[in-house]
């Protein structure tokens, strides 16, 4: 039986530790995608290709006809980016608006060139919807410098060290025919690798003029309080702003989804480790039972009835469950922030310099559930078994 | 059949016609063939015979631990052998002790918790009274300083001692005892049964015990004598 308990404890332990981590670096890919490119994305006008038509009797139908997705046709961009950042600013759940200006330039240093993605943003709008701050704080230079600098640029760190830039440097971006100077005023590093290859920030009425995109936006990055109802407020930007409006779900879906099956699949691995102490638990139930035969045929004969005696085993199946529960639960926590705490060196869909954790009592409460039907599964069997005993057949010594 | 059988009220105990087969297919024994019989309130009834006789048998039946295949047994004018397994268990919490040749105590309780066993299911008393209740009756078997010993510290005498103890905790009518002096020595035999009936007795208990032991049988107020599953004169 003590087998059993321990095998609960570590089962529901590690079940925890599994979760809060997996689950711990998806919270913190969600939270390094969030603070580099938003909530939501408006991105492309819509252009219906069939327009709302009310059903016949409209004043009193709930049927219209809507263009279905796959009949949409987008324009590309955004026309009047301002009066669409005062539509937005107007939903309940929105916190910042940024208008973003993009475009593909080659960057020359003194040493080589590099293709890179220019983003054109007012400063303080796209801290309001970033974590560009803090990402700047984690590379070099400063946020004062770029603000007061017309011609600064804040570059993303695996490009500066690929064209081997430092702050203050000076380099030239080249779109179409167009050709500038500018000053590296500070190195941003979001951990996501993609985008620290690739992205350089800078003034928006200076990306419209490299760009040559004198009017409009590339795209609208958007913040929310609730991140959760991405989806719904995405779907009701799209229907209200006629733009394509993309949730960080939608958009990361691939990678969501990766975490999402990891996390299945270490609950199920870590849960085998309680269904064999459940089994473990079984036998040993199983042989009390067969063990316990005359004591069993004792209470019966002295008024203890069949509920009684299921009711000794269930006991004994809740004592190990909740002992090795609460044991599972201690251990869980303590690993979980020694875990934390343990120091590694992960660069690429993000940064992180130790073991991410996600503290969630969902963790504890699924955990617990998969101890108890396993557990209880295993002590009602050999209840229900005891139950049955005939005391007459025992005591006789005919117990088949 | 009828539960409004006649009746006197000393008698705790009765069956009519029990018959009982063991076994299945060409190993199938009849072990009772009619048994009928009456057990009176301080009477001490013995049951004697050969082994395999039916004897036990006929004791498990009474003590509603097994079902006859036919006859009918009444417990103080209640008809039982037909009844729900509730009814059944419930009577023998209420009515009816046991004490078997092996003690079965509970090895890993004290003879206290031993002997509150029954009080604790039937749930008449507090857990006082239950406590005062088995600290008398183990000190009326002799075992007064030895109340919080567990099982295993006491002597075969001393465990046997606590199963009568046991037996007439909730105050049953009946006490069934099968072969209760079958595992002692001889000194240690004449105590348990003294014990046993002089107990049950004082309580106007109804006592039916097997046994082979004829000095024990010669001793009881009536004796049965029983062959191949039937009492014979």
């Amino acid at each position: 039986m003590l087998m059993s308990l321990s095998g609960i404890v570590f089962g529901v332990g590690f079940f925890i530790v599994t979760q809060a981590q997996t689950s711990g670096f998806e919270e913190f890919f969600v939270k390094t995608i969030l603070g580099t490119n938003g909530a939501i994305r408006i991105e492309d006008k819509l252009q219906a290709t069939m327009f709302f038509m009310p059903a016949e009797g409209f004043e009193h139908s709930k049927f219209v006809v809507e263009t279905p997705r796959e009949a949409r046709k987008y324009v590309e961009g955004v026309e009047e980016p301002d009066a669409m950042m005062d539509a937005l600013r107007k939903f309940r759940n929105v916190s910042g608006v940024s208008i973003i200006v993009e475009g593909s330039v080659i960057a020359d240093s003194s040493f080589k060139n590099d293709t890179a993605k220019v983003l054109g943003i007012r400063l303080e709008d796209h801290l309001a919807v970033s974590e560009l701050a803090a990402q700047v704080a984690r590379g070099s230079g400063s946020l004062e410098n770029f603000r007061t600098t017309p011609q600064g640029l804040l570059m993303g760190m695996e490009l500066a060290k690929r064209l081997q830039l430092s702050v203050g440097d000076s380099l030239i971006l080249r779109a179409g025919t167009e050709q500038r100077r500018y000053r590296l005023s500070g190195i941003f590093t979001t951990g996501v690798r993609d985008i620290d290859r690739v992205r350089i920030y800078m003034h928006l009425g200076e990306a419209r003029s490299l760009l040559k995109k004198t009017t409009g936006a590339s795209s609208i990055q958007v913040a929310l309080f609730d991140r959760e109802r991405a989806p719904q407020d995405a779907e009701q930007m799209e229907k209200v702003l006629k733009h394509g409006a993309q949730s960080w779900q939608e958009r990361e879906v691939s990678w969501l989804e990766a975490f999402h099956a990891l996390q299945i699949s270490a609950a199920l691995t870590v849960s085998t480790i309680i269904l064999i102490s459940g089994l473990g638990m079984f036998n040993t139930l199983a042989m009390i039972v067969i063990e316990k035969t005359k004591e069993i045929a004792i209470l019966r004969s002295m008024g203890y009835s069949r509920q009684d005696i299921a009711r000794i085993f269930i006991w004994l199946g809740t004592i190990v469950l909740v002992l090795g529960t609460i044991g599972g639960w201690a251990l869980g926590a303590g690993v979980t922030y020694g875990v934390s705490k343990y120091p590694i060196h992960l660069r690429g869909i993000f940064s992180a310099d130790n073991f991410q954790v996600h503290w969630s009592i969902w963790h504890y409460v699924v955990a617990t559930i998969t101890a108890t039907v396993v557990v209880m599964t295993a002590a009602i069997i050999p209840a229900r078994r005891a139950a049955r005993l005939e005391p007459g057949d025992i005591i006789r010594g005919t117990s088949q | 059949m009828s539960a409004a059988i006649n009746s006197t009220a000393d008698i705790a105990l009765r069956c009519a016609n029990l018959h009982r087969y063991l076994g299945h297919g060409e190993g199938r024994v009849h072990v009772l063939r009619g048994v009928s019989f009456e057990a009176r309130r301080g009477n001490v009834t013995a049951i004697v015979g050969p082994s395999g006789c039916g004897k036990s048998t006929t004791l498990y039946l009474l003590g509603l631990l097994d079902r006859p295949d036919d006859g009918s047994i009444w417990i103080r004018d209640q008809l039982m052998s037909n009844s729900s397994d509730t009814d059944r268990t419930d009577a023998r919490g209420e009515h009816i002790g046991f004490v078997f040749q092996f003690h079965f105590l509970l090895q890993e309780f004290s003879a206290l918790d031993n002997v509150m066993m029954p009080m604790r299911k039937l749930g008449r008393l507090g857990e006082e009274e239950m406590a005062a209740r088995a600290v008398s009756l183990l000190k009326d078997v002799g075992l007064g300083d030895k109340t919080h010993r567990l099982a295993t510290q006491l002597s075969g005498g001393e465990q046997q001692r606590v199963a009568i103890a046991r037996a007439l905790a909730n105050q049953p009518a009946i006490i069934l005892a099968d072969e209760p002096t079958g595992n002692l020595d001889a000194k240690n035999s004449g105590i348990v049964f003294d014990l046993l009936t002089r107990l049950a007795k004082e309580n106007g208990q109804a006592v039916v015990l097997v046994t082979h032991n004829p000095d024990i049988a010669n001793r009881c107020d009536e004796i049965k004598p029983m062959r191949d599953g039937e009492f014979v004169v």
